[in-house]
């Protein structure tokens, strides 16, 4: 298959790639690794006249603290997510996701920059941005900064809160406090499919009582999903199993999921549930390990 | 639409080619360069028989254009024996029945390369994730598991047995 013909640019700053998007505005399309447009491309679902591909930026790949921050630059690989020893150490729900996101060779060039700004329910990091409440920073021209707050990004089918002049460059997560920890799992029928339903949980536990909690849903509604009734149901309380079940509930009646080749609607509203409990009980022993 | 001048080393030799942006990898190495080593099998993403090295690592040939490989290097199936010597990845799949139509066999073996370069002494589960984006539609896999195990064998100069 064999994309339609477009005008190929390798800018070497952002400055430079953002004045090829005001350029070029609605026909420009911004390339990282390639793996969600290129199939899109070739499939001609996506036709842009121009393709920026910014690999050629430096300094958008890094993984670090600071300021208070876990701050990932927007080109970062998956590879490089599962591998980073402060996230396997720290932060182990990135593992979780990028494990099973595709397959190795797809997460050599798969960047988590990309896999959010493609605006994509079925996608991965999402849930867990939401669980972890993080925060988009969105490089716009004049180098000027804008920080979006994950609850505002997602906007629509492939449509997120970046303008058509802006560039996803970093990806910030507050650091959590001592005793947090999060999960994430997805059902997928084989290695490469996109979730079934997936669940990510980020929770604290200050001696038992959960005084943090986040959750969020791949694949079961339009957008990626935060389970707010479920959230508001365990903030502030010793996590008892009844309790837990009840959460688990509320986001299994909260979600829209579709009757696919993965499984019927009920079966994923099920599958929530069930997903949800295992990755609350994941993160609190997390917590607890920390 | 322009077409764009791009310099890449394939196997150690360096070529300059002038390539229009929508043209594959795939495509330039089949076509251009003339590896066909190489295959496509799904050209969807999802089956691996493209699977090459890129600057060292493993990626789907066909699911990158040949501009972005512009400035790198790559590694085909055929840049793996040296002087007439099988790889020892090669000489695996041979000795322990790794491949029976051989489709698969060029992506399995150039996505084994980067596994064994990152971890010289995987475990089973470690060999099947690693290779859990590369089908093979007759092997029923296990025997690819024991060649990539030769292989490690080999590249930390022990013994091997088919
Ligand atoms: C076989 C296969 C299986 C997959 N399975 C999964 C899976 O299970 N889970 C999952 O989450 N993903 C999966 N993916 C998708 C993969 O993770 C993609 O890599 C990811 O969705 C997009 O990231 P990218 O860097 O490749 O972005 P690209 O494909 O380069 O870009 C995607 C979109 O985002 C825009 N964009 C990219 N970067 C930026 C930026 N910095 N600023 C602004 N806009 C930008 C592009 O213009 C494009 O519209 C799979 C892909 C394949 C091929
Ligand atoms: S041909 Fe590239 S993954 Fe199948
Ligand atoms: S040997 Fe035939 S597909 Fe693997």
């Amino acid at each position: 298959m064999i994309a339609q013909s477009f005008d190929y640019e390798s800018p070497g700053t952002i400055a430079e790639a953002i004045s090829l998007l005001q350029k070029y505005g609605d026909e420009a399309k911004i390339l990282s690794g390639g793996h969600s447009l290129i199939p899109m491309m070739k499939l001609r679902f996506a036709r842009p006249g121009y393709v920026i591909d910014i690999n050629n930026i430096p300094g958008l790949s890094y993984i670090k603290e600071e300021d208070g921050y876990l701050k990932i630059g927007a080109l970062t690989r998956e590879s490089e997510i599962e591998h980073s020893g402060l996230l396997k150490s720290k932060y182990p729900i990135f593992g979780d996701v990028s494990k099973l996101i595709a397959d190795p060779s797809v997460r050599n060039m798969g960047t988590i920059g990309g896999n959010l700004a493609h605006g994509d329910a079925a996608n991965d990091h999402p849930a867990a941005m939401l669980a972890l409440r993080a925060e988009i920073v969105a490089t716009g021209e004049g180098d000027q900064q804008r920080v979006i707050p994950i609850d505002e990004f997602f906007q629509g089918f492939f449509a997120t809160a970046l303008k058509p002049d802006e560039i996803l460059t970093e990806i910030r997560i507050p650091i959590p406090p001592e005793g947090s920890g999060g999960a994430y799992h997805k059902l997928e029928r084989k290695v490469g499919d996109y979730a079934t339903a997936g669940v990510a949980v980020q929770l604290m536990l200050d001696y038992g009582v959960c005084t943090y909690i986040g959750i969020g849903l791949t694949n079961v509604s339009a957008l990626p999903l935060r389970a707010s009734r479920s959230e508001e149901i365990l903030l502030g309380k010793t996590l008892t199993d009844d309790l837990i079940n009840e959460s688990a509930q509320y986001a299994s009646e909260d979600c829209s999921p579709s009757t696919d080749l993965r499984g019927s609607e009920e079966y994923k509203r099920a599958m929530v549930k069930e997903l949800l409990i295992r990755m609350v009980h994941r993160a609190m022993d997390r917590a607890v390990a920390e | 639409m322009s077409k764009k001048s791009i310099t890449l080393k394939a196997n150690g030799a360096e070529h300059n080619v002038i390539v229009e942006p929508r043209l594959l990898l795939v495509h330039l190495i089949r076509e251009v360069l003339n590896l066909t080593g190489t295959h496509i099998g799904c050209d969807t993403s999802n089956c691996g028989a493209c699977t090459i090295l890129l600057n060292g690592k493993s990626v789907k040939s066909c699911t990158l254009f040949a501009v972005q490989a512009n400035g790198k290097e790559i590694t085909t199936i055929e840049g793996l024996a040296q002087g007439g010597q099988l790889h020892p990845l090669q000489e695996g799949f041979k000795e322990c029945h790794g491949l029976q139509c051989g489709f698969c066999t060029p992506g399995m073996i150039m996505r084994s390369c980067e596994l064994l370069a990152n971890n010289p002494d995987p475990t089973e589960e470690e060999i099947r994730w690693g290779i859990s984006g590369n089908l093979c539609r007759c092997t029923g896999y296990n025997n690819i598991v024991k060649a990539v195990q030769y292989a490690a064998n080999k590249m930390k100069g022990e013994a091997v047995t088919a």
